[in-house]
Parts: structure tokens; C-alpha cells; sequence
């Protein structure tokens, strides 16, 4: 057993004898632990995995507590039922903020979540009926089989259980196709929409996932206190969570308990203490905490979990390249050799004034390397985003198999068979190599959120899995599997992003200066494998200007200066060609 | 509604509004140069006006000791930083010991005297100023390079903690100053105090030379360069801890200028700054965090909705004034698309 | 008098990982090379000499020692760094960038800092055409163009450029050569790292070879362009020839 498990057995066996062995005080402490916990779990999967910050979840627990305390005092509904409308009015209040603010990116998210966090105090203290700053009294009890939970204490383990069912789930999420999706969005959209990844819809499945949690703490806290008032509910409660996540470690699930854990017993404290030290009554406990939060994000941005992690021995590390027997993912029928799979015609570009790519056309047919080559600024880059659909065309149009592809979403081409991977690698560096390669299987596989959720993805993850290890076998990565991505040399990242793309089972794969920053033995390696992936029918749309790496390499280069083509054909041909010796080469020596 | 409360409506609007405007430009002005969101930047109107009016008691404001105590504590982090440099030590030792030491002598002096306002307005400006480059020296510049994300956590915290100090060192009780000008004219229907006006013209005056300072000249494209590229800015040698100072020196003399000017008009709490600052926040927000001007005239905007809503709704206000920065979010995000991240 | 700059013993860490065990080089004036793989260490050392990333061992420019000066005191005593990712203001004019390189002359209250422009468009033509645009629609030799202009503009009497070459086409890694070795005829000393080894023993007078973060082995640039490990290691073949 490792010492992880133990210690897991200690906490867990510690929270089961708790209210027997502490006093009352310390007993309801951890009540209100529990709550915060569960929010702050919320906060882990949307701020600390997804990366999108929010100060104003206090307003979805005051959205779940105040509609458990309006329906159950006016018109007497079960606890139950309120639980289930207060559910859904979270969820529709969720999807119209996040359809508002999810698109912001940067620091105008958090801010937006700021002002509703401010908007939602101000309602809960002023619509009729919700009895202002004084609130909502005499809520009753939750009641179960029978058996009405009255006193605080009873509440203790439906809480806590609440707690760690959560994690759990939230640990499953995490580990799963659209667990995956969503930890994409760190990633950048760009490399999560060119895999096939609907970034909208996983933003907003984070987004309401968290505020359900919220509101199904501030149900608890509701039918916990059996009075509700708009205090608990204002933007400092909610820049409290936030806090809790900072504090405990935003990115694993036992940082929001270790965060809320902290914070409030911290507060508590403090609150006792320090008007005694200074022998006057004050909010110091408030000072204390800025002062708390800021000298600790000068030390250390990973919480405290990360310091008690370093403390633990690693848990074992899986041997590298192990496999496990799975059923195949679904494979596309492979082309015969000679199909017309892209038609570029007369393609253009213009930003501005400035025209980027003018008029370009070529095609490329399948088992092809195509070599897209040029001087900086000749609109390489242009072109291939333009394929790729990350940029819409000015005119022309580009065919996929016979389907205009011009005016589709990049996700809609990967769709297609379409995989890329980037001149700025784009990884996570966080997740294993393994990890980032089954990104790369995401439009092949099926699971969603539910399915993750009760673990009903189990044969098709194996399948994924064995799928992306097939992968890093095949580009020469399968001992670094179980390593974290951040950790691989450059040369590494690019062959893994090649692996990446692979996992998609791509009938083109289009690569962003894939021997940049790559030393001469690196190149002689990436390139080995090019051909070897073309002799596996792979056909390859190559953006370099590094000639000795293409020249060995490609069937067909075409060369753009200005963003116009000069030249295509065969590499000798266009290498002999004076147009390309003079404005690639620079004229003679 | 007749044309003359209409009338009246937006003149209160524009009242408000122009201080939302200083402070949406004290926060722009922030960010052009740090890339911190100013979340604590109503601080320093409800420190100001209240360290005026303690000055207007015949008393030593509170903020005087809270200055020389947070500048020795500043100025024992320089000091032990530059331990193995003695010379070093001498600047920070006058700018954070000397200073303060000096300023809680003069009020120590002038304050039982009978002061003209102006002197105890340039007494309470001076307290409050120097808050701003400590700030910038304990809370952010050992992480100006950080992710905006933990630039704004500790924005956050600081506010936190400076309110928090603020009930401690004020407590709960709110004041009115004494005003500059206490003429009033008529125009039409509306009576226009010189309070008012005294605040507008402000507002105008250092709109215009923001925008000119960092659009027209070199001192103030280095200071906005030092945000765009904190590393190329340290390689064409532009001091970017020092810049980070200045932009916040300035924004403590523009909040510290709004909270004595409005004091004679609405009564100032400890807190009062922070929904100030917020309104400040959104008009920034909505000129992108860029532009002044447009920083400048959401502001007003803002007040004059305010002022309707108070009239028509005034229970739902502050609901109607920070739900409105949503539309204005969703404009924003639909105007822009979140690709071609590749340049770097 | 040409500048110049020794490096004693720099040791750089990352954390517990060293990145440069301390390596130690002098820069007499003209052009000295630093070639070697990737992750050997060579942007660590550049970095560190300018003093952004933090160190031990010591720099001297024309024998004060900089050591523990901030990279803006280092600026202003005539260091220059054209960094790898040419760190360029991407949000502000072409113009405004290169003015900004001569903000130290400006602080320093020198005249006549803004007629430098008119050489610097002078040896970067390119650079005139597109003043008003922003420096983030550059293309990636124009870019390099801009890194070095902008340098050029704050007349350093040290200048260190950090791969130059790094993703640019054949055509305009040559002219950056042309360029550098140009630039020797102003006086100013500068320190080269380079990956593309060939073209930069090529261009200097003496070279250093970085492996793993030590200095391995040096000499003028010509005997260790015919040395038979380095052209084995990073030369390849000759240019021109077929890899397979």
C-alpha cells in the first residue's frame, strides 16, 4: 500500500469519527467546510482545469438556497422537489451568463463575473418576496425515509458524503474523453478546435457543472441554518471560494477540501484571536487573509496541495509502453492511391490593403508528400491556415475529396480527416505524453460528460488508450508515454504533436514546420519517419523553408513568394528553376 | 418625467459620472502599464477624503502612521535585498522612511493649527499618494511578471485587506468635507454648483493629457511598451519596476484627487470607494482598457443611467448599473474572433 | 576603441537543474561565435549576461563589473540583447519600436537621438516602407530586422544576438549574416549564438563550442570549422550535397 492510500484512509477515517470525538464547535467547522468544499470543487473543474476564472459563484448558491427557501415556506414543496427547480433555474441561469461572458477571453471573464456577482446580491436583497436583508425563516427540514435531519450535527455525513461523491466524480470526469476536452481549453482554442473539439460546448459544461455544485451547497446551507439572508451570498463570499481554490491548489480535487479546510478554520480563528492581540474589536481576520493571499502567490501559484504532494513519495509510475488488449477504434477505409484529396483553386487573402495569398492553386493526391516552401512572408503560413480553416478565404476555394471545405469551422475539417500540428508547439505540458495523444482520437470516440461521469467509458478509454500508445510506438515515443509532456526536448514535442495528429486517423496530415529549432541528426530522424508514414499511406502537406530537409523528402513542391505561386512540380525541376533560384535562394553565389 | 427633471437627471449624471471617468482612467492607466486590473483604486478616494477629514478635526489622520509603518516595512525588504550594496540602500531609506517620517511631522505640526482648506487638501494628498508606489512595491513588483490571472488574485487581495484596514484605522463613520468652491450658478432650470464643475473640469483636463502623454510622447510609450513586453522593455533599458511605481503614484493622485473633490458632495465611508471604483472599472472595461476617451464618455454614460435608474428604479440601481456591462461584454465578444493565436 | 566583455564563471539554475555550469569567454571586440546544440545552454548565458535571468559568476564590460546590475543599468552602460523571440512591442508602430530602442539615449538626455532612424531605414529599407503598421503583422524576417534595428537605434558597444537565423528563409539568413558582418565595420563588439553553426564560424573571428552547459572546446573560427567532432556534430556535410 502506498503512503498516498494511507493517508487517504487516515483523512477519510478521520472524517468518520469526527463527530463523535469533537466538540460541537469543531463538528459544525466542518459542516461549513463541507459546503464551501463542494463549491470549491466546482471552482477546481472551471477555474483550475478549464482555466476560466469566476468570483461570483456565491450568487449560484444563493440561487439554490433562497429557491429551496421561497418554495418550501409559500407553497410548502418538498425539500426535494425545490432541489430539482432549483437545479434548473441554476442550469438556465448558467447557460445564459456563460452563453453571455464564456466567449471573453483574458481578464474580462473574471470581471464579468465580478459585476453578476454584485447584480445577484443586490437582487437577492430587493426582490418582493425573498424578504430583503432580513431573508427567509422557518425553512423546514430535509427529510429522508422518513427521518427529519433538525439539528446541525445530523447533517454531518449526508454533507460529507456529498463531498466525496463529488470528487469522485469529478476524478472520473477528469479522466475521459470530454475530461480531456475540457483540459484542452488551457491548450488554447486553436489547437482544441483543429482536433475535432467543441470548445463552446465544453466551456459551458464546466461552467454550468460548477454552478450546479454551487447550488447544490447553497440548498444544504439553506436547509442547514433553516433561515436564509443575502449576506452569505455577496461578491466577498464568492472572491472567498475563489480564494479557497487559490489557497487548497486549483488544479487536483483535494485542493478545494484542503483550500476550504484552510480558509475557514484560518478565518475563525483569526477572528478570535487577533481583536484580542490588538485589544480592539476590527475585521483583522480580512486583513490578515489579503496579506495571507498575497505573500502566498509571490511564493508559490500551486496551492497548498502541491507543497503536501512534494512531501509524499511519487505514487509508481506505470512501466512505459505498456499496451492493454482493446478493441480497435473505428478506422477510416484507406483512399486508392492517386484520389484527388485536396483541390486548392485560386485561393486569395487579403487583410486590409495587404494581400496575403493571391490566386493559389495546387492539389495534392493521396500517398503524396507535398512540400508548401517559400521565404518568410511569402504567405506560407497564411495558406496553410486558410486550408486548416482557422482563416476564412477572400475568393477562390479549396475541395476536400470533392467537398468545398472553404467555408467550414477548422473543427468541421478535422472532422473530414484533416490533422495538423502547429509551428508553436502546442501541448499541455501537464499531461502526460499519453494524455495529449488521445486528445488527437477525440472526433473518433463517442463518451460525453454523463457517460464519463459514471464511468460507463471504460472499454472505449482502453480503446483510446491502446490506440494513442500504437501511435507513440510507431514515431519512436513509447518509453516517455507516462512522462509529462512539458518535460520532452523540442525535437521530442514536434515528433509528439505528429503523434497527435496521427491518433486522429487522418487521410491528410498537415504540418507547420515540423524540422524548425530541430538540430541536423533531429531532421534526418523526423524526416525518416515522413517517408516511413507515407509508405503507410499517409498523405502529408509539408510547410517548411529549410530546402535540404524537403528536398529528399517531398514527390511535388510548391513555391509561393508574395503570395503567389512561382513554381511547382518535382523537387529537381523546381530547384533548377530560375524564378525559385532567385527569389528563394537569393541568386548565385 | 419633465424636461426640466430630465434636465436635472443628466447634470446629476454628469456629477457622477465624471468621477466613475477618473477613475476608469486611473485604472486604464494601470493596466497600460502593468497589466493590473486596479481593483483597489476607490481605496484611495475613501482614504483621502477621510484623512481630509481628520485634518478638518485638528487631527493627525490615522493614515500618517499606516504611512510610516508600511514605508519601513517597504523599506526594510529594499534594504535587505541590497544588503551587500550599501549605497543602495539610501534611496529607498529617504523615499519610504525619510518622507513618511517627515509628512507625520508636519501634520503632527499643522493639524492643530487653522489650516486654509487648500493646505489641508495638499497635506491630504500627500498622505495618500505615496500608498500608491508601496502598494507596487510589497504586493506586485516581486511578481510583475506573473500570468494577469495572479496579477488580478492579488489585486484583489490587497483591496481586501486595504478596506479591511481602512474600518480599523477610520472606523465605521462616514464625513463630508469642507468644499473648494462653494459658489453656485444658474443656468436655465439647473443650478450648477462650482464643486461640480470644479470636478468636470478635472475629469477633462487629465483625459486630455493621458491621451497625449502616452500617445505623443517617448516617456509615455515607454511606460505603456513596458506592458506590452515587460522583458523587451528591459532591453532597450526602460526601468520597468520604476514605471510600474509611477503608473501607480499617478493612480493614487488621480484617486486621491476624486475622493477630495467629491467629499464636500456625498458623504464618504470607508468603503464608499469600492462601488465608486467598480463603476470606474466597468467605463475602463468598456474602453477596452485602452482608450481614454472612450473611457471617459462610458463613464458618463454610466452615471447618467444611474442617475434615471435611482430616479425610476431606485431599489434596483446597482442591479441595473453592473448588468449592463453585459451587453457591453457580448458586443465586444461578438466583434472579435479568438483565432490566429499563433503570432506570438 | 572597440568594447570589451569578459564572462567569468557564469553558473545558471533552474531551480535544482544547472543549465550552465560555469562557463567562462572573453569578447576582445570584432565578431566571437557561440555554437552547440539545443539546451546547451547558450540562451542561458546570453540571458544571464544581461542579467534577466539570475546568476553566479561574473560580467565585466571594459572592466566594470556588471554582476548585479539590473538589465536596464546594463543597457545603459552599452549592452544589447537581440533576444531568440526578438521580444518586439507587437502592439505599436514599426517606428515607435525602434524610437523606443533609443530610449536610454533620450534619458540620458543625448541630441540628435531621433536621426538615427534615418540610418537605420537606411540599412533596413524594408523597415522604412512599413513604419506605420504594427510589429505583430511583420513577417518573420522583417521581424528580425526590426529586433536588430530597434538594438541598433541605443548605439551598444557590446551586442549580443541570440539565433539570429532562428526560422527565417535561406534567403534572409544570409542577408542577416551580410548584416552582421557588416556591422563589424561600426565598431560595435558582438557576441553570436548561434545553432547554425556554419554560417557563423564563417562570419566570426574566434568561436566557443556549448555542450550541456559547459564550454568544450575554442579557438579562432577557422580551426574549429575544420575540426573533424564539430563538423561531424553540427556542420553535417557540406552545403549543397544530398543527405541520403
Amino acid at each position: 500500500m502506498t503512503s498516498r492510500r494511507i493517508l487517504l484512509l487516515i483523512v477519510l477515517a478521520g472524517l468518520a469519527v469526527a463527530p463523535a470525538v469533537l466538540s460541537p464547535f469543531m463538528v459544525t467547522l466542518l459542516i461549513f467546510i463541507g459546503i464551501y468544499s463542494i463549491v470549491a470543487l466546482g471552482l477546481v473543474l472551471l477555474t483550475g482545469v478549464a482555466g476560466l476564472t469566476s468570483f461570483g459563484q456565491a450568487a449560484f448558491v444563493g440561487l439554490g438556497a433562497y429557491t429551496t427557501a421561497y418554495l418550501t415556506t409559500t407553497i410548502g414543496l418538498s425539500p426535494w422537489l425545490t432541489l430539482l427547480i432549483g437545479l434548473g433555474l441554476t442550469a438556465a441561469a448558467a447557460f445564459v451568463l456563460g452563453a453571455v461572458t464564456l466567449r471573453l477571453s483574458g481578464h474580462y471573464l473574471p470581471v464579468s463575473t465580478i459585476a453578476w456577482g454584485i447584480s445577484s446580491y443586490y437582487l437577492f436583497a430587493h426582490v418582493d418576496g425573498l424578504g430583503g436583508a432580513t431573508g427567509i425563516t422557518d425553512i423546514p427540514p430535509i427529510e429522508a425515509f422518513g427521518y427529519p435531519f433538525l439539528t446541525r450535527e445530523s447533517l454531518y455525513y449526508p454533507i460529507w458524503l456529498t463531498v466525496l461523491v463529488t470528487m469522485q466524480l469529478i476524478v472520473n470526469l477528469l479522466d475521459s474523453r470530454p475530461g480531456r476536452a475540457i483540459r484542452a481549453l488551457r491548450g488554447g482554442i486553436l489547437m482544441a478546435e483543429s482536433f475535432g473539439i467543441a470548445t463552446p460546448r465544453y466551456k459551458m459544461a464546466a461552467f454550468i457543472i460548477s454552478a450546479l455544485l454551487a447550488c447544490i451547497a447553497g440548498w444544504l446551507y439553506a436547509h442547514l441554518l433553516r433561515f436564509v439572508n443575502p449576506t452569505p451570498f455577496h461578491l466577498d463570499a464568492g472572491i472567498n471560494y475563489l480564494f479557497m481554490v487559490v489557497i487548497g491548489g486549483a488544479s487536483q480535487v483535494w485542493g478545494a477540501v484542503l483550500g476550504a479546510g484552510i480558509l475557514t478554520i484560518l478565518q475563525n480563528y483569526l477572528q478570535d484571536l487577533l481583536p484580542h492581540l490588538f485589544g480592539q474589536t476590527g475585521n483583522y481576520e480580512a486583513i490578515a487573509l489579503g496579506v495571507c493571499i498575497v505573500l502566498l502567490l509571490q511564493r508559490t501559484q500551486q496551492g497548498a496541495v502541491s507543497l503536501l504532494d512534494r512531501l509524499l513519495p511519487p505514487p509508481p509510475a506505470a512501466p512505459p509502453g505498456e499496451v492493454t488488449a482493446a478493441e480497435r477504434l473505428p478506422e477510416r477505409p484507406p483512399l486508392p492511391p492517386g484520389t484527388r484529396l485536396l483541390v486548392v483553386m485560386g485561393a486569395s487573402k487579403r487583410f486590409g490593403g495587404l494581400t496575403a495569398v493571391n490566386n493559389l492553386s495546387f492539389s495534392i493526391e493521396a500517398g503524396e508528400i507535398v512540400g508548401l516552401i517559400g521565404p518568410n512572408g511569402a504567405g506560407k503560413s497564411t495558406a496553410f491556415n486558410l486550408i486548416s480553416g482557422v482563416l476564412p478565404l477572400s475568393s477562390g476555394e479549396i475541395r476536400y475529396l470533392g467537398r468545398r471545405i472553404d467555408n467550414r469551422s477548422s473543427r468541421r475539417i478535422a472532422r473530414l480527416g484533416l490533422a495538423r500540428s502547429f509551428q508553436h508547439t502546442r501541448l499541455l505540458p501537464d499531461m502526460t505524453v499519453i494524455e495529449n495523444v488521445m486528445i488527437g482520437a477525440h472526433l473518433r470516440s463517442r463518451a460525453g460528460i454523463l457517460r464519463a461521469l459514471l464511468r460507463l467509458d471504460r472499454a472505449e478509454e482502453r480503446s483510446i488508450r491502446a490506440e494513442a500508445a500504437r501511435h507513440l510506438h510507431r514515431v519512436g515515443l513509447a518509453d516517455s508515454m507516462h512522462l509529462a509532456a512539458g518535460s520532452l526536448a523540442l525535437g521530442q514535442q514536434r515528433i509528439l504533436e505528429i503523434a497527435r495528429a496521427l491518433c486522429a486517423d487522418p487521410t491528410l496530415l498537415l504540418l507547420d514546420e515540423p524540422a524548425a529549432g530541430l538540430r541536423y541528426q533531429e531532421k534526418q530522424t523526423l524526416a525518416a519517419l515522413l517517408s516511413q508514414l507515407r509508405s503507410e499511406n499517409v498523405s502529408i502537406l509539408l510547410v517548411e523553408h529549410d530546402m535540404d530537409f524537403v528536398m529528399n523528402l517531398v514527390d511535388r513542391l510548391v513555391v509561393v513568394d508574395f503570395g503567389e505561386m512561382i513554381a511547382q512540380g518535382l523537387p529537381e525541376q523546381v530547384q533548377a528553376d530560375p524564378r525559385v533560384v532567385e527569389a528563394y535562394l537569393g541568386g548565385i553565389e | 418625467m419633465t424636461s426640466d427633471i430630465i434636465l436635472f437627471l443628466i447634470q446629476d449624471g454628469i456629477a457622477n459620472g465624471a468621477i466613475y471617468a477618473l477613475l476608469g482612467l486611473a485604472i486604464v492607466l494601470v493596466f497600460a502599464v502593468t497589466r493590473i486590473i486596479m481593483v483597489p483604486q476607490g481605496i484611495f478616494i475613501s482614504y483621502a477624503a477621510l484623512s481630509l477629514s481628520w485634518l478638518e478635526s485638528n487631527l493627525v489622520p490615522p493614515t500618517a502612521w499606516l504611512l510610516l509603518a508600511l514605508g519601513l516595512l517597504t523599506a526594510g525588504i529594499e534594504c535587505w535585498q541590497a544588503r551587500r550594496r550599501p549605497r543602495a540602500m539610501r534611496a529607498p531609506l529617504v523615499k519610504y522612511v525619510v518622507l513618511p517620517a517627515a509628512l507625520l511631522g508636519l501634520c503632527w505640526l499643522l493639524a492643530p493649527q487653522d489650516l486654509p482648506q487648500m493646505a489641508r487638501m495638499a497635506l491630504a494628498l500627500a498622505l495618500v499618494v505615496p500608498f500608491g508606489p508601496i502598494m507596487y512595491r510589497l504586493a506586485f513588483q516581486p511578481v510583475a511578471g506573473a500570468s494577469p490571472l495572479v496579477l488580478l488574485l492579488i489585486s484583489v487581495a490587497v483591496f481586501i485587506a486595504l478596506t479591511s484596514l481602512g474600518l480599523v484605522i477610520f472606523g465605521p463613520e462616514g464625513v463630508r468635507t469642507a468644499p473648494i468652491a462653494t459658489a453656485s450658478f444658474t443656468l436655465g432650470v439647473l443650478d450648477l454648483s462650482a464643486q461640480s464643475l470644479w470636478v468636470v473640469g478635472m475629469t477633462a483636463l487629465l483625459m486630455v493629457l493621458l491621451y497625449l502623454f502616452f500617445g505623443r510622447t517617448i516617456a509615455g510609450k515607454a511606460l505603456h511598451a513596458t506592458a506590452v513586453n515587460r522583458i523587451g522593455a528591459k532591453l532597450v533599458g526602460i526601468e520597468t519596476n520604476a514605471a510600474g511605481g509611477l503608473a501607480f503614484t499617478l493612480a493614487a493622485a488621480i484617486g486621491a484627487l476624486s475622493g477630495i473633490l467629491i467629499s464636500p458632495i456625498t458623504t464618504i465611508y470607508y468603503d464608499t470607494g469600492f462601488l465608486m471604483g467598480l463603476k470606474g472599472f466597468i467605463a475602463a472595461i468598456i474602453g477596452g482598457l485602452l482608450s481614454y476617451p472612450l473611457t471617459v464618455i462610458s463613464a458618463l454614460v454610466i452615471g447618467i443611467i444611474e442617475s434615471f435608474s435611482s430616479f425610476s428604479a431606485s431599489l434596483y440601481k446597482e442591479v441595473i448599473v453592473f448588468s449592463l456591462i453585459l451587453p457591453v461584454l457580448l458586443l465586444r465578444s461578438l466583434g472579435r474572433r479568438d483565432i490566429g493565436e499563433d503570432e506570438q | 576603441m572597440t568594447a570589451s566583455l569578459v564572462v567569468e564563471e557564469l553558473v545558471v539554475a533552474y531551480g535544482r537543474v544547472e543549465a550552465l555550469h560555469g562557463a567562462s569567454l572573453e569578447l576582445p571586440g570584432g565578431i566571437v561565435t557561440v555554437v552547440g546544440p539545443n539546451g546547451a545552454g547558450k540562451s542561458s548565458m546570453l540571458n544571464a549576461v544581461m542579467g534577466l535571468l539570475p546568476s553566479r559568476g561574473r560580467v565585466w564590460l571594459d572592466g566594470e563589473e556588471l554582476s548585479r546590475l539590473e538589465p536596464e543599468a546594463r543597457v545603459a552602460r552599452g549592452l544589447c540583447l537581440v533576444a531568440e523571440k526578438r521580444e518586439l512591442f507587437t502592439t505599436m508602430s514599426v517606428e515607435d519600436n525602434l524610437l523606443l530602442g533609443a530610449y536610454q539615449r533620450h534619458k540620458k538626455g543625448e541630441k540628435g537621438w531621433r536621426n538615427s532612424l534615418d540610418e537605420i531605414y537606411g540599412r533596413f529599407p524594408r523597415l522604412r516602407e512599413r513604419r506605420r503598421q504594427i510589429a505583430a503583422v511583420l513577417s518573420g524576417g522583417e521581424r528580425q530586422m526590426l529586433a536588430l534595428g530597434r538594438a541598433l537605434m541605443g548605439k551598444p558597444r557590446v551586442l549580443l544576438l541570440d539565433e539570429p537565423s532562428l526560422g527565417l528563409a535561406p534567403r534572409v539568413v544570409r542577408e542577416t549574416f551580410r548584416i552582421i558582418a557588416d556591422l563589424r565595420a561600426t565598431g560595435v563588439a558582438i557576441l553570436l549564438v548561434e545553432q547554425n553553426a556554419r554560417a557563423a564560424l564563417q562570419v566570426a573571428d574566434y568561436g566557443y563550442v556549448l555542450e550541456t552547459g559547459s564550454v568544450v572546446s575554442s579557438g579562432p573560427s577557422g580551426t574549429l570549422a575544420n575540426d573533424p567532432r564539430i563538423i561531424a556534430t553540427y556542420l553535417g556535410r557540406r552545403a549543397g550535397s544530398k543527405i541520403e
